[in-house]
Protein backbone atom coordinates (compact mmCIF):
# COMPACT_ATOMS: atom_id res chain seq x y z
CA UNK A 1 0.00 0.00 0.00
CA UNK A 2 1.67 3.43 -1.03
CA UNK A 3 2.48 5.73 1.56
CA UNK A 4 -0.38 8.39 2.85
CA UNK A 5 0.93 11.79 1.09
CA UNK A 6 -0.83 14.65 3.17
CA UNK A 7 0.43 17.44 0.39
CA UNK A 8 -1.72 15.50 -1.77
CA UNK A 9 -4.68 15.00 0.75
CA UNK A 10 -4.90 19.48 0.68
CA UNK A 11 -4.92 19.53 -3.22
CA UNK A 12 -7.78 16.52 -3.01
CA UNK A 13 -9.41 18.64 0.01
CA UNK A 14 -8.99 21.68 -2.42
CA UNK A 15 -10.50 20.19 -5.39
CA UNK A 16 -13.49 18.24 -3.59
CA UNK A 17 -14.31 21.53 -1.72
CA UNK A 18 -14.65 20.13 1.73
CA UNK A 19 -13.89 23.89 3.13
CA UNK A 20 -17.25 24.33 2.24
CA UNK A 21 -18.11 23.17 5.27
CA UNK A 22 -15.36 22.95 7.40
CA UNK A 23 -13.24 25.72 8.65
CA UNK A 24 -9.92 23.92 8.14
CA UNK A 25 -6.36 24.34 9.64
CA UNK A 26 -4.19 25.11 6.78
CA UNK A 27 -6.78 25.73 4.25
CA UNK A 28 -7.07 29.58 3.65
CA UNK A 29 -10.25 30.06 1.76
CA UNK A 30 -13.39 28.97 2.31
CA UNK A 31 -14.71 28.87 5.64
CA UNK A 32 -17.69 27.14 5.41
CA UNK A 33 -19.79 26.88 8.83
CA UNK A 34 -21.82 23.63 7.82
CA UNK A 35 -19.77 21.30 9.63
CA UNK A 36 -17.32 21.59 12.50
CA UNK A 37 -13.99 23.24 12.41
CA UNK A 38 -11.02 20.59 12.10
CA UNK A 39 -8.57 21.63 14.30
CA UNK A 40 -6.98 19.23 15.92
CA UNK A 41 -7.66 15.98 14.51
CA UNK A 42 -4.85 14.03 16.15
CA UNK A 43 -5.51 14.85 19.44
CA UNK A 44 -9.08 13.25 19.59
CA UNK A 45 -10.29 10.95 20.98
CA UNK A 46 -13.43 10.36 18.41
CA UNK A 47 -14.36 11.53 15.22
CA UNK A 48 -17.88 13.16 15.04
CA UNK A 49 -18.39 11.81 18.72
CA UNK A 50 -18.72 8.10 17.87
CA UNK A 51 -16.02 6.52 15.93
CA UNK A 52 -12.58 5.39 17.13
CA UNK A 53 -10.01 7.79 15.52
CA UNK A 54 -7.25 5.70 13.53
CA UNK A 55 -6.17 6.63 10.21
CA UNK A 56 -8.12 3.75 8.57
CA UNK A 57 -11.28 4.78 10.01
CA UNK A 58 -11.00 8.71 9.80
CA UNK A 59 -9.79 7.91 5.90
CA UNK A 60 -13.47 5.59 5.49
CA UNK A 61 -15.14 8.29 7.28
CA UNK A 62 -14.26 11.21 4.98
CA UNK A 63 -15.03 9.56 1.91
CA UNK A 64 -18.00 7.44 3.02
CA UNK A 65 -19.33 9.48 5.97
CA UNK A 66 -22.92 8.31 6.41
CA UNK A 67 -22.12 4.57 5.48
CA UNK A 68 -20.27 4.74 9.11
CA UNK A 69 -22.38 6.89 10.95
CA UNK A 70 -26.01 6.46 9.62
CA UNK A 71 -27.78 9.85 9.61
CA UNK A 72 -25.08 12.36 9.30
CA UNK A 73 -24.97 15.19 7.69
CA UNK A 74 -21.65 14.96 6.38
CA UNK A 75 -22.34 13.70 2.80
CA UNK A 76 -20.26 10.78 0.92
CA UNK A 77 -17.47 13.11 -1.15
CA UNK A 78 -15.81 12.07 -4.50
CA UNK A 79 -12.91 10.90 -3.30
CA UNK A 80 -10.97 7.92 -4.51
CA UNK A 81 -10.10 5.25 -1.63
CA UNK A 82 -5.99 6.38 -2.32
CA UNK A 83 -6.99 10.12 -1.67
CA UNK A 84 -9.10 9.97 1.17
CA UNK A 85 -6.04 8.41 3.45
CA UNK A 86 -3.83 11.41 2.03
CA UNK A 87 -6.44 13.17 3.27
CA UNK A 88 -6.85 11.76 6.57
CA UNK A 89 -2.84 12.07 6.79
CA UNK A 90 -3.48 15.96 6.26
CA UNK A 91 -5.51 16.59 8.39
CA UNK A 92 -3.80 14.58 11.16
CA UNK A 93 -0.99 16.85 10.03
CA UNK A 94 -2.01 20.22 9.95
CA UNK A 95 -4.36 20.54 13.10
CA UNK A 96 -1.12 19.71 14.98
CA UNK B 1 -8.49 23.22 -8.42
CA UNK B 2 -11.26 23.97 -10.42
CA UNK B 3 -10.99 23.21 -14.00
CA UNK B 4 -9.17 25.98 -16.31
CA UNK B 5 -9.31 28.22 -12.54
CA UNK B 6 -6.91 30.69 -12.28
CA UNK B 7 -7.28 30.96 -15.70
CA UNK B 8 -3.62 31.30 -17.59
CA UNK B 9 -3.30 35.33 -18.90
CA UNK B 10 -0.77 34.46 -21.90
CA UNK B 11 -1.77 31.12 -23.01
CA UNK B 12 -4.18 32.13 -25.95
CA UNK B 13 -6.78 29.10 -27.02
CA UNK B 14 -8.62 31.61 -29.62
CA UNK B 15 -7.72 34.52 -32.47
CA UNK B 16 -8.78 37.95 -30.60
CA UNK B 17 -6.58 36.32 -27.24
CA UNK B 18 -3.72 35.08 -29.33
CA UNK B 19 -3.49 38.56 -30.69
CA UNK B 20 -3.59 40.06 -27.70
CA UNK B 21 -1.05 37.59 -26.06
CA UNK B 22 1.64 38.07 -29.46
CA UNK B 23 1.10 42.05 -28.60
CA UNK B 24 1.71 41.85 -25.11
CA UNK B 25 4.98 39.72 -25.32
CA UNK B 26 6.35 41.98 -28.41
CA UNK B 27 5.81 44.94 -26.03
CA UNK B 28 7.58 43.32 -23.27
CA UNK B 29 10.35 42.48 -25.35
CA UNK B 30 10.76 46.24 -26.49
CA UNK B 31 10.80 47.75 -22.94
CA UNK B 32 13.24 45.11 -21.95
CA UNK B 33 15.25 46.01 -25.14
CA UNK B 34 14.90 49.93 -24.27
CA UNK B 35 15.60 49.33 -20.97
CA UNK B 36 19.13 47.35 -21.97
CA UNK B 37 19.82 50.71 -24.09
CA UNK B 38 19.10 53.08 -21.33
CA UNK B 39 21.15 51.22 -18.40
CA UNK B 40 23.90 51.21 -21.12
CA UNK B 41 23.82 55.01 -21.73
CA UNK B 42 23.50 55.44 -18.26
CA UNK B 43 26.63 53.15 -17.16
CA UNK B 44 28.83 55.20 -20.39
CA UNK B 45 27.90 58.77 -18.71
CA UNK B 46 29.07 57.75 -15.66
CA UNK B 47 31.87 55.38 -16.22
CA UNK B 48 32.21 55.39 -19.99
CA UNK B 49 35.76 56.90 -21.56
CA UNK B 50 35.73 60.91 -22.12
CA UNK B 51 35.04 61.03 -25.45
CA UNK B 52 32.46 58.40 -25.66
CA UNK B 53 31.24 60.51 -22.63
CA UNK B 54 31.66 63.66 -25.03
CA UNK B 55 29.80 61.74 -27.86
CA UNK B 56 26.73 60.44 -25.80
CA UNK B 57 26.09 64.45 -24.93
CA UNK B 58 26.38 65.83 -28.27
CA UNK B 59 23.82 67.07 -30.58
CA UNK B 60 23.44 63.57 -32.79
CA UNK B 61 23.55 61.26 -29.96
CA UNK B 62 20.04 63.26 -29.08
CA UNK B 63 18.73 63.69 -32.54
CA UNK B 64 19.19 59.46 -32.89
CA UNK B 65 18.58 58.26 -29.42
CA UNK B 66 16.27 60.69 -27.90
CA UNK B 67 13.67 61.70 -31.67
CA UNK B 68 14.68 59.74 -34.55
CA UNK B 69 14.95 55.95 -32.40
CA UNK B 70 11.40 57.00 -30.50
CA UNK B 71 9.54 58.00 -33.35
CA UNK B 72 10.16 55.06 -35.84
CA UNK B 73 10.34 52.41 -33.03
CA UNK B 74 6.87 53.73 -31.69
CA UNK B 75 5.14 54.34 -35.09
CA UNK B 76 5.98 50.54 -36.17
CA UNK B 77 4.68 49.62 -33.22
CA UNK B 78 1.46 51.04 -33.17
CA UNK B 79 1.02 49.94 -37.13
CA UNK B 80 1.93 46.07 -35.61
CA UNK B 81 -0.40 46.95 -32.99
CA UNK B 82 -3.33 48.47 -34.48
CA UNK B 83 -3.33 45.34 -37.69
CA UNK B 84 -2.24 42.80 -34.86
CA UNK B 85 -5.96 43.51 -33.43
CA UNK B 86 -8.21 45.06 -36.06
CA UNK B 87 -10.10 41.95 -35.96
CA UNK B 88 -11.35 42.73 -33.12
CA UNK B 89 -13.04 45.90 -34.23
CA UNK B 90 -13.89 43.82 -37.18
CA UNK B 91 -17.93 44.55 -38.38
CA UNK B 92 -19.96 41.60 -37.59
CA UNK B 93 -21.22 39.06 -39.83
CA UNK B 94 -24.91 39.59 -37.99
CA UNK B 95 -25.28 35.49 -37.87
CA UNK B 96 -22.81 34.76 -35.59
CA UNK B 97 -24.26 32.94 -32.30
CA UNK B 98 -25.39 35.11 -29.83
CA UNK B 99 -25.73 35.39 -26.00
CA UNK B 100 -26.70 37.87 -23.51
CA UNK B 101 -24.20 37.77 -20.19
CA UNK B 102 -25.45 40.42 -17.50
CA UNK B 103 -22.97 41.23 -14.93
CA UNK B 104 -24.98 40.93 -11.28
CA UNK B 105 -23.45 41.65 -7.71
CA UNK B 106 -21.91 39.18 -7.94
CA UNK B 107 -22.74 36.48 -10.41
CA UNK B 108 -23.44 35.98 -14.06
CA UNK B 109 -26.65 36.35 -15.31
CA UNK B 110 -27.26 34.41 -19.40
CA UNK B 111 -29.06 34.37 -22.07
CA UNK B 112 -28.60 32.40 -24.96
CA UNK B 113 -30.53 34.64 -28.35
CA UNK B 114 -32.01 33.18 -31.33
CA UNK B 115 -31.51 34.83 -34.84
CA UNK B 116 -34.22 37.51 -33.64
CA UNK B 117 -32.18 38.30 -30.45
CA UNK B 118 -34.60 36.91 -28.19
CA UNK B 119 -33.98 35.25 -25.23
CA UNK B 120 -34.92 31.48 -25.75
CA UNK B 121 -32.74 29.80 -22.91
CA UNK B 122 -31.97 31.36 -19.50
CA UNK B 123 -28.78 29.72 -17.39
CA UNK B 124 -26.68 31.51 -15.61
CA UNK B 125 -22.36 32.05 -14.63
CA UNK B 126 -21.64 29.33 -17.17
CA UNK B 127 -21.54 29.48 -21.29
CA UNK B 128 -21.40 27.12 -23.84
CA UNK B 129 -20.00 27.80 -27.20
CA UNK B 130 -19.24 25.48 -30.16
CA UNK B 131 -15.29 25.31 -31.23
CA UNK B 132 -14.18 27.16 -33.92
CA UNK B 133 -16.64 29.84 -34.35
CA UNK B 134 -16.88 33.06 -33.27
CA UNK B 135 -19.66 34.03 -30.09
CA UNK B 136 -20.89 37.29 -30.02
CA UNK B 137 -22.04 38.13 -26.51
CA UNK B 138 -23.93 41.52 -25.08
CA UNK B 139 -22.88 42.44 -22.14
CA UNK B 140 -24.73 44.17 -19.67
CA UNK B 141 -24.85 45.26 -16.09
CA UNK B 142 -27.95 44.85 -13.51
CA UNK B 143 -26.55 47.06 -10.86
CA UNK B 144 -22.75 48.69 -10.96
CA UNK B 145 -19.68 48.44 -12.99
CA UNK B 146 -18.22 44.83 -13.76
CA UNK B 147 -15.87 43.79 -16.68
CA UNK B 148 -16.24 40.68 -18.85
CA UNK B 149 -13.04 38.54 -18.99
CA UNK B 150 -11.99 34.95 -20.08
CA UNK B 151 -8.50 35.48 -20.99
CA UNK B 152 -7.93 32.39 -22.67
CA UNK B 153 -10.55 33.61 -24.89
CA UNK B 154 -10.84 37.42 -25.48
CA UNK B 155 -9.47 40.45 -24.04
CA UNK B 156 -11.37 42.09 -21.05
CA UNK B 157 -14.43 44.65 -21.92
CA UNK B 158 -16.45 46.88 -19.31
CA UNK B 159 -20.11 45.48 -18.30
CA UNK B 160 -22.24 49.06 -17.77
CA UNK B 161 -25.03 49.85 -16.55
CA UNK B 162 -27.63 50.86 -18.76
CA UNK B 163 -25.42 50.19 -22.14
CA UNK B 164 -24.89 47.06 -24.76
CA UNK B 165 -21.12 46.26 -25.23
CA UNK B 166 -20.68 44.09 -27.76
CA UNK B 167 -17.24 41.10 -27.10
CA UNK B 168 -16.88 38.06 -29.89
CA UNK B 169 -15.29 35.08 -28.43
CA UNK B 170 -13.77 32.17 -30.14
CA UNK B 171 -11.93 28.74 -28.66
CA UNK B 172 -10.63 27.02 -31.08
CA UNK B 173 -10.10 23.93 -29.41
CA UNK B 174 -12.76 22.33 -26.56
CA UNK B 175 -12.30 23.03 -23.44
CA UNK B 176 -13.23 24.51 -19.88
CA UNK B 177 -12.29 28.04 -19.79
CA UNK B 178 -11.95 30.00 -16.84
CA UNK B 179 -13.26 33.90 -16.45
CA UNK B 180 -13.22 36.35 -13.58
CA UNK B 181 -14.77 40.31 -12.93
CA UNK B 182 -11.98 42.07 -13.45
CA UNK B 183 -13.88 45.71 -11.77
CA UNK B 184 -13.94 45.80 -8.77
CA UNK B 185 -17.84 45.78 -7.81
CA UNK B 186 -17.51 45.58 -4.08
CA UNK B 187 -17.60 43.03 -1.58
CA UNK B 188 -16.75 39.32 -3.00
CA UNK B 189 -15.92 40.43 -6.24
CA UNK B 190 -12.60 38.54 -6.02
CA UNK B 191 -14.96 35.64 -5.73
CA UNK B 192 -16.92 36.53 -8.93
CA UNK B 193 -16.11 34.11 -11.80
CA UNK B 194 -17.37 32.78 -14.26
CA UNK B 195 -16.93 29.79 -16.76
CA UNK B 196 -17.38 29.20 -20.66
CA UNK B 197 -17.33 26.09 -22.01
CA UNK B 198 -16.32 24.56 -25.56
CA UNK B 199 -17.80 21.88 -27.20
CA UNK B 200 -17.22 20.34 -30.61
CA UNK B 201 -20.58 21.60 -32.58
CA UNK B 202 -21.98 18.24 -32.98
CA UNK B 203 -21.77 18.26 -28.96
CA UNK B 204 -23.31 21.56 -28.67
CA UNK B 205 -25.98 21.28 -30.90
CA UNK B 206 -27.52 18.01 -29.22
CA UNK B 207 -26.77 20.01 -25.76
CA UNK B 208 -28.92 22.85 -26.79
CA UNK B 209 -31.48 20.92 -28.27
CA UNK B 210 -31.72 18.98 -25.16
CA UNK B 211 -31.51 21.99 -22.66
CA UNK B 212 -34.32 23.91 -24.89
CA UNK B 213 -36.44 20.77 -24.76
CA UNK B 214 -36.10 20.74 -20.93
CA UNK B 215 -36.52 24.43 -20.57
CA UNK B 216 -40.00 24.11 -22.68
CA UNK B 217 -41.46 21.01 -20.65
CA UNK B 218 -42.54 20.12 -16.61
CA UNK B 219 -39.47 19.60 -14.86
CA UNK B 220 -39.29 15.52 -13.97
CA UNK B 221 -38.72 16.44 -10.62
CA UNK B 222 -42.28 15.96 -9.39
CA UNK B 223 -43.58 19.02 -6.96
CA UNK B 224 -44.36 16.20 -4.50
CA UNK B 225 -40.92 15.46 -3.96
CA UNK B 226 -39.45 16.56 -0.41
CA UNK B 227 -36.47 18.71 -2.01
CA UNK B 228 -39.40 19.94 -4.33
CA UNK B 229 -41.62 21.32 -1.56
CA UNK B 230 -38.52 22.53 0.67
CA UNK B 231 -37.62 24.98 -2.21
CA UNK B 232 -41.12 26.31 -1.68
CA UNK B 233 -41.52 26.79 1.66
CA UNK B 234 -38.21 28.12 2.50
CA UNK B 235 -38.57 30.57 0.48
CA UNK B 236 -35.71 29.80 -2.49
CA UNK B 237 -38.52 29.93 -5.42
CA UNK B 238 -38.83 33.71 -4.24
CA UNK B 239 -34.98 34.39 -5.67
CA UNK B 240 -34.31 31.24 -7.95
CA UNK B 241 -36.13 29.88 -11.21
CA UNK B 242 -37.11 26.81 -12.40
CA UNK B 243 -37.86 25.91 -15.54
CA UNK B 244 -41.60 24.17 -15.54
CA UNK B 245 -42.03 24.88 -11.66
CA UNK B 246 -43.56 26.87 -10.17
CA UNK B 247 -40.17 28.51 -9.05
CA UNK B 248 -40.29 31.72 -11.13
CA UNK B 249 -37.43 34.36 -8.78
CA UNK B 250 -35.20 36.24 -10.87
CA UNK B 251 -32.88 37.90 -7.61
CA UNK B 252 -30.41 35.18 -7.92
CA UNK B 253 -29.12 32.95 -10.48
CA UNK B 254 -31.58 30.83 -12.88
CA UNK B 255 -31.38 26.98 -11.55
CA UNK B 256 -32.70 25.05 -13.97
CA UNK B 257 -29.71 23.59 -15.29
CA UNK B 258 -27.85 23.41 -12.17
CA UNK B 259 -27.06 20.07 -11.28
CA UNK B 260 -25.05 20.23 -14.33
CA UNK B 261 -22.96 22.77 -13.59
CA UNK B 262 -19.10 23.06 -13.53
CA UNK B 263 -19.06 24.89 -10.26
CA UNK B 264 -20.95 26.73 -7.78
CA UNK B 265 -21.57 30.36 -6.32
CA UNK B 266 -20.28 31.88 -10.05
CA UNK B 267 -17.08 29.79 -11.04
CA UNK B 268 -16.00 29.62 -7.30
CA UNK B 269 -17.01 25.99 -5.82
CA UNK B 270 -16.42 22.73 -7.76
CA UNK B 271 -20.23 21.58 -7.91
CA UNK B 272 -20.47 18.26 -5.81
CA UNK B 273 -23.35 16.93 -3.04
CA UNK B 274 -20.82 18.33 -0.51
CA UNK B 275 -20.66 21.79 -1.72
CA UNK B 276 -23.87 21.98 -3.35
CA UNK B 277 -24.82 21.28 0.76
CA UNK B 278 -22.22 23.48 2.42
CA UNK B 279 -23.52 26.30 0.05
CA UNK B 280 -27.19 26.20 1.05
CA UNK B 281 -26.43 25.50 4.49
CA UNK B 282 -24.27 28.93 4.94
CA UNK B 283 -22.76 30.45 1.70
CA UNK B 284 -22.24 34.01 3.65
CA UNK B 285 -19.61 31.69 5.13
CA UNK B 286 -17.57 30.87 1.91
CA UNK B 287 -18.85 34.21 -0.24
CA UNK B 288 -19.22 36.42 2.67
CA UNK B 289 -21.96 39.62 1.93
CA UNK B 290 -23.43 37.50 -1.56
CA UNK B 291 -27.00 38.18 -1.78
CA UNK B 292 -28.41 35.15 -0.49
CA UNK B 293 -29.20 34.31 3.21
CA UNK B 294 -27.79 31.61 4.96
CA UNK B 295 -30.29 28.59 6.08
CA UNK B 296 -28.75 27.77 9.53
CA UNK B 297 -31.76 26.99 10.69
CA UNK B 298 -32.63 24.16 8.32
CA UNK B 299 -32.01 20.92 9.85
CA UNK B 300 -29.40 18.81 7.86
CA UNK B 301 -31.96 16.35 6.09
CA UNK B 302 -33.70 19.17 4.75
CA UNK B 303 -30.22 21.18 2.99
CA UNK B 304 -29.48 16.98 1.95
CA UNK B 305 -32.86 17.05 0.17
CA UNK B 306 -32.79 20.76 -1.07
CA UNK B 307 -29.13 19.34 -2.22
CA UNK B 308 -30.66 16.02 -3.74
CA UNK B 309 -33.50 18.57 -5.67
CA UNK B 310 -31.56 20.41 -6.72
CA UNK B 311 -28.85 18.08 -8.44
CA UNK B 312 -31.45 16.44 -10.33
CA UNK B 313 -32.05 19.91 -12.16
CA UNK B 314 -30.24 19.31 -15.43
C1 LIG C 1 -22.25 19.31 3.57
C2 LIG C 1 -21.21 19.75 4.40
C3 LIG C 1 -19.97 18.89 4.58
C4 LIG C 1 -18.99 18.63 3.65
C5 LIG C 1 -18.94 19.08 2.20
C6 LIG C 1 -17.99 17.88 4.35
N1 LIG C 1 -18.34 17.69 5.63
FE1 LIG C 1 -17.24 16.80 7.10
N2 LIG C 1 -18.75 17.03 8.42
C7 LIG C 1 -19.95 17.69 8.16
C8 LIG C 1 -20.79 17.60 9.33
C9 LIG C 1 -22.18 18.18 9.46
C10 LIG C 1 -20.06 16.87 10.30
C11 LIG C 1 -20.53 16.43 11.67
C12 LIG C 1 -20.97 15.00 11.48
C13 LIG C 1 -21.55 14.31 12.66
O1 LIG C 1 -21.15 14.61 13.78
O2 LIG C 1 -22.38 13.42 12.42
C14 LIG C 1 -18.79 16.55 9.69
C15 LIG C 1 -17.76 15.87 10.33
C16 LIG C 1 -16.50 15.71 9.83
C17 LIG C 1 -15.38 15.18 10.56
C18 LIG C 1 -15.41 14.75 12.00
C19 LIG C 1 -15.16 15.97 12.84
C20 LIG C 1 -15.28 15.73 14.32
O3 LIG C 1 -15.46 16.72 15.00
O4 LIG C 1 -15.20 14.60 14.73
C21 LIG C 1 -14.31 15.18 9.73
C22 LIG C 1 -12.91 14.76 10.04
C23 LIG C 1 -14.76 15.69 8.45
N3 LIG C 1 -16.09 16.01 8.55
C24 LIG C 1 -13.96 15.84 7.33
C25 LIG C 1 -14.44 16.20 6.08
C26 LIG C 1 -13.65 16.16 4.87
C27 LIG C 1 -12.20 15.74 4.78
C28 LIG C 1 -14.48 16.56 3.87
C29 LIG C 1 -14.15 16.60 2.38
C30 LIG C 1 -13.76 15.35 1.80
C31 LIG C 1 -15.74 16.92 4.45
N4 LIG C 1 -15.70 16.67 5.80
C32 LIG C 1 -16.83 17.44 3.74
C33 LIG C 1 -20.28 18.34 7.00
C34 LIG C 1 -19.56 18.29 5.82
C1 LIG D 1 -32.88 36.59 -1.21
C2 LIG D 1 -32.74 35.78 -2.40
C3 LIG D 1 -32.31 34.34 -2.28
C4 LIG D 1 -32.93 33.33 -1.59
C5 LIG D 1 -34.15 33.41 -0.70
C6 LIG D 1 -32.18 32.13 -1.92
N1 LIG D 1 -31.15 32.42 -2.75
FE1 LIG D 1 -29.86 31.10 -3.58
N2 LIG D 1 -28.83 32.63 -4.41
C7 LIG D 1 -29.18 33.94 -4.35
C8 LIG D 1 -28.16 34.74 -4.98
C9 LIG D 1 -28.15 36.26 -5.14
C10 LIG D 1 -27.17 33.83 -5.42
C11 LIG D 1 -25.86 34.18 -6.11
C12 LIG D 1 -24.82 34.41 -5.05
C13 LIG D 1 -23.48 34.78 -5.62
O1 LIG D 1 -22.85 33.91 -6.24
O2 LIG D 1 -23.06 35.93 -5.43
C14 LIG D 1 -27.64 32.51 -5.05
C15 LIG D 1 -26.96 31.33 -5.36
C16 LIG D 1 -27.47 30.07 -5.15
C17 LIG D 1 -26.88 28.86 -5.64
C18 LIG D 1 -25.61 28.75 -6.47
C19 LIG D 1 -25.95 28.86 -7.92
C20 LIG D 1 -24.75 28.91 -8.82
O3 LIG D 1 -24.89 28.64 -10.00
O4 LIG D 1 -23.66 29.22 -8.37
C21 LIG D 1 -27.68 27.82 -5.22
C22 LIG D 1 -27.46 26.35 -5.50
C23 LIG D 1 -28.76 28.40 -4.47
N3 LIG D 1 -28.61 29.77 -4.45
C24 LIG D 1 -29.76 27.67 -3.85
C25 LIG D 1 -30.71 28.24 -3.01
C26 LIG D 1 -31.61 27.47 -2.17
C27 LIG D 1 -31.68 25.97 -2.13
C28 LIG D 1 -32.36 28.36 -1.47
C29 LIG D 1 -33.41 28.08 -0.41
C30 LIG D 1 -32.99 27.26 0.70
C31 LIG D 1 -31.93 29.70 -1.89
N4 LIG D 1 -30.93 29.58 -2.80
C32 LIG D 1 -32.49 30.88 -1.42
C33 LIG D 1 -30.33 34.47 -3.80
C34 LIG D 1 -31.20 33.77 -3.00
CU1 LIG E 1 -16.39 42.68 -9.94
Amino acid sequence: MPVADASRGKRAIERVGCASCHTIPGIGWPKGEAGPPLHGMAERALIAGRLANRPGILARFVRDAPALVPGTTMPAMPLSEEESRDVAAFLYESGK
Amino acid sequence: MLDGWPPPILDPAGPDAWAIATLAWVLLAMAALVLGVVLAAMWLALSGRPELRARLGGTKAIWIGGVAFPVVVLSLLLVYGLSLTRTQSAPLRGDEMRARVTGEMWWWRVAYLDQQRRPVLHDANELHIPVGRPVVLELESGDVIHSFWVPRLAGKLDMIPGRRNIIRIQADQPGVFGGQCAEYCGGPHALMGFVVVAHPQQRFDQLMRSRLARAAAASATPQAAQGARLFQSSGCAACHRIAGTPANGLAGPDLTFVGSRRTLGAGILPNNRGTMMGWIANSQAIKPENRMPPYTLLPGEDISALAEYLEAQR
